[in-house]
């Protein structure tokens, strides 16, 4: 009985060691501090809850190497004189800051854009887009990136 | 920077009224991101093309603005639905004010 009282707590200290590493590995090396990510997502959004939906944001399920990330972003709405995308903003939660790139459209241009991105470590990317009316739309993509690209 | 010569191709060159081209290009540049760190441990100071735009006749189709977290030789592929022919010009335009550009002919008719 009394082995198997020790054994439980052994677990329990396993555990919680465990617990903490990990919670210190998040806050650990600088290029994972958290950035304003938040901010920058709700000056963009005039302070809107963006909705999800219409934004289409593709990414790699896992990056091997954070550097050099292929990126595409659409957003299904036609685009015209009355009703287009103003503008595509890009976030990084884990990148030491959040913005990565924001696209501008016109009615002459088609709400779509592929470019190559760089990722710190793995983490959530969203994407945002406000229409000429003013509402918003997201998206989000976790990628797992093995190689980060914050470049030492 | 005037030495850069940046690549853009463009699917095609002569649209029908309410086509689409789409276009790619791509630029050499470093794109530092002012995050990395030199042997001495000193930051190395952010130089990146900031911007990139996409004018017809002077006036702007598709832009964006970059930060440190676009990588190295910044590529791009966009769509573009011109309305007139004319001119399609690029350009890039540096941290320390300098500008990379680029034009292109399209014929819509």
């Amino acid at each position: 009985m009394r082995d198997a009282m020790n054994r439980r707590q052994a677990l329990a200290l396993g555990t919680g060691a465990v617990v903490a590493a990990t919670l210190s590995l998040r806050a650990g090396p600088a290029c994972a501090a958290r950035n304003n990510s938040e901010e920058a997502i709700k000056a963009f959004t005039r302070g809107k809850e963006p909705v999800r939906g219409k934004v289409k944001l593709e990414l790699p399920e896992i990056a091997e190497n954070g550097n050099t990330v292929p990126m595409t972003v659409s957003v299904d709405v036609p685009m015209t004189e009355e009703s287009f995308v103003e503008e595509v903003m890009i976030v990084a939660e884990g990148n030491p800051n959040p913005g990565v790139i924001s696209f501008h459209f016109t009615p002459s241009s088609v709400a779509e854009a592929n470019t190559r991105i760089r990722l710190a470590e793995t983490q959530n990317v969203v994407a945002i887009a406000r229409m000429n009316d003013g509402s918003v739309f997201s998206d989000v993509r976790q990628v797992k990136v093995t190689i980060g690209g914050c470049g030492g | 920077m005037a030495d850069v010569k940046p690549r853009i191709k463009l699917d095609k060159k002569d649209i029908a009224k309410g086509g689409v081209i789409e276009v790619k290009t791509l630029v050499s540049h470093t794109m530092e991101s002012g995050q990395r760190k030199d042997k001495d441990g000193k930051t190395i100071p952010r130089k990146i093309l900031n911007t990139f735009s996409c004018d017809l006749n002077g006036k702007t189709i598709f832009s964006a603005n970059m930060e440190g977290a676009v990588s190295a030789n910044p590529y791009f592929q966009f769509k573009i639905k011109p309305a007139e022919s004319g001119t399609l010009t690029f350009t890039w335009t540096d941290d320390d004010g300098s500008k990379i550009q680029a034009t292109e002919q399209i014929k819509v008719s």
